[in-house]
């Protein structure tokens, strides 16, 4: 083979293109959030930290960051336990009612989100928790569980089950054996599982426009309203924020992977 | 003996059944029922009834509806193809550093707000927005564009987003390719363009298929981005569901609106897991 052709540089330009296009909203949003105008001028004529002063001092947006905040921690703190219960019982389970199991629990991510805010809005109408915060928390719970069961079954299947088998042989019972042999080395599937859940829970939207309401709104919710009105720069700096969060989460989430 | 052991692997069976309990319980309240209710009430209107179905199936708005949305999440997902193959392949190709920086920046959207990008997309593409400032500068247009608030920016927000799921899965094909291959194809005398099309192309196929899928499946119940970025012009179906629940309450309509698209949706899934097998398309992710 010859060195680098004119078909590899422009391979290799067409590649650079395409992953630019993928991070130029970014690239975009952080110099917008320290914009000193109100203006949606590129690049800004001036820089100012208005628009997270306006964020950090504004009640509504503090309230609905908290609820998203709580509505998050909540469903990781659901989600976590019975997601790896359920995954612990797809790894080690057989016949064809696990299978059907195991792709119902995958269902919250095929099905369109739209039908399934529709569908929760009719049943929750009917028990009463419509701009509830429990809602919120078990629809985030319910989109969350893909995300733990699938890295908890990915981690199970790399762990060799036998370890348990021992532990109990020496007479730990089941639960602890699994506490104290397996939960330690699948540990790291677990926490991204959580995290996982924890972003998708932040990110929520579209369930939360139809079922959130009153003084249970999340940030989401707020933004998507806010949005649909006009383009407030404030916007830029919670995006610019949300996204640091995400990452940070993500680094930890993969760092911690061996 | 053998039957006690039987008796084991029953109970022990059983116990892991009873174990996913918690979570299918979750799952059924919060899409099975939610989704059984949707069909009931799609059926009903004072009595059983197919009033909604035939309104759906005969008024044009919902064939209009029906109709732009194949069309954008068709458009999406060749896009999508184009744009993902080409960095897929790099991303399967490309030595250590290289690989975890592509990869890295395919991924980095993948976990970040739509509402972010929807943002981001609006100001980069509205009227004053930035492409219009940078081409007017440059001089390219004396007038600005209409990119946002139609049907343009509506899809190039929703290819922005949804490229990570074509290029993972086809990443994940490529990766299985073993690389002395397309040496053994080189060598038996076919030029890397004839390699390529007849043992390269063919062994990525399943990852081709698995995020065409994911693809034009999410794009069909997108609702975020045409809602933000199509200036309430482009109204896909997800648009038409809710519109009629928070706009009209019609419940009925809403709903069977809703289980039409869940049925299409089933039906692609249904169709290409002949093919490629179920955990692939949503595995690979």
């Amino acid at each position: 083979m010859s060195g680098p052709s004119t078909a590899r540089v422009a391979f290799g330009a067409y590649v650079g293109l395409v992953l630019a296009f993928l991070i130029l909203p970014f690239l975009i949003i952080l110099p917008m959030s320290f914009s000193g105008t109100r203006f949606l001028t590129f690049p800004p004529p001036s820089f100012s930290l208005r628009w997270y002063q306006e964020y950090f001092g504004s009640e509504t947006w503090m309230n609905a960051t908290a609820i998203s905040a709580i509505i998050a921690l909540l469903t990781v703190f659901i989600a976590t336990p019975i997601g790896v219960a359920a995954a612990y019982g797809i790894a080690n389970g057989r016949g064809r009612l696990m299978r059907v199991a195991h792709v119902t629990l995958m269902l919250p991510l095929v099905v369109p989100i739209v039908i399934l805010a529709i569908g929760i809005f009719f049943v929750f109408a009917k028990l009463k928790l419509l701009a509830t915060l429990p809602g919120l928390v078990l629809a985030n719970v319910m989109l969350g569980l893909p995300f733990v069961v699938t890295a908890v079954v990915a981690g199970l299947q790399s762990f060799d089950m036998t370890q348990e088998m021992v532990a109990r042989s020496l007479g730990m019972n089941r639960f602890r054996s699994f506490m104290a042999v397996t939960l330690p080395q699948i540990r790291t599937s677990v926490a991204s599982g959580a995290i996982f859940a924890f972003i998708s829970a932040m990110d929520e939207t579209i369930i939360a426009i139809f079922i959130s309401g009153g003084q249970y709104q999340p940030l989401t919710k707020r933004m998507f309203t806010s949005l649909r009105d006009e383009i407030d720069p404030t916007i830029a700096a919670i995006s610019t924020l949300l996204t640091a969060t995400s990452f940070l989460l993500v680094l930890l989430a993969t760092s911690r992977r061996k | 003996m053998a039957q006690s052991a039987t008796g084991q692997d029953d109970g022990e069976q059983r116990l892991m059944l009873l174990l996913a309990v918690p979570a299918l319980l979750v799952v059924s309240a919060l899409v099975l029922l939610p989704l059984a209710w949707l069909v009931g009430q799609s059926f009903w209107d004072n009595g059983l009834s197919f009033a909604h179905y035939q309104r759906v199936f005969s008024e044009a708005v919902y064939w209009r509806s029906f109709g732009l949305t194949f069309r954008i999440a068709a458009l999406v997902t060749i896009a999508c193809l184009l744009l993902g193959y080409p960095v897929a392949y790099a991303a399967a190709m490309a030595e250590r550093p290289w690989k975890a920086l592509i990869l890295a920046l395919i991924v980095l959207p993948f976990w970040t707000s739509v509402l972010v990008r929807a943002y981001a997309w609006l100001v980069l593409l509205q009227r004053t927005g930035v492409v219009n400032q940078m081409l007017e500068r440059v001089g390219l247009i004396s007038e600005p564009l209409a990119l946002a608030h139609n049907e343009f920016g509506a899809t190039l927000a929703t290819v922005h987003i949804l490229l990570p799921f074509m290029v993972l899965p086809i990443y994940a094909a490529i990766e299985k390719i073993p690389p002395d291959l397309m040496q053994a194809a080189a060598s038996l005398g076919g030029g890397p363009a004839y390699a390529f099309r007849r043992v390269f192309l063919p062994l990525s196929m399943p990852g081709v298929i698995s995020g065409m899928t994911l693809v034009f499946i999410l794009t069909l119940g997108f609702y975020i981005t045409p809602e933000l970025l199509g200036g309430g012009r482009v109204v896909m179906v997800s648009m038409v569901v809710s519109r009629n629940v928070e706009l009209y309450q019609q419940w009925g309509a809403a709903s069977a609106v809703g289980v039409v698209l869940l049925l299409i949706v089933a039906a692609i899934f249904y169709a290409v897991s002949r093919v490629v097998s179920f955990d692939r398309i949503l595995g690979d992710k």
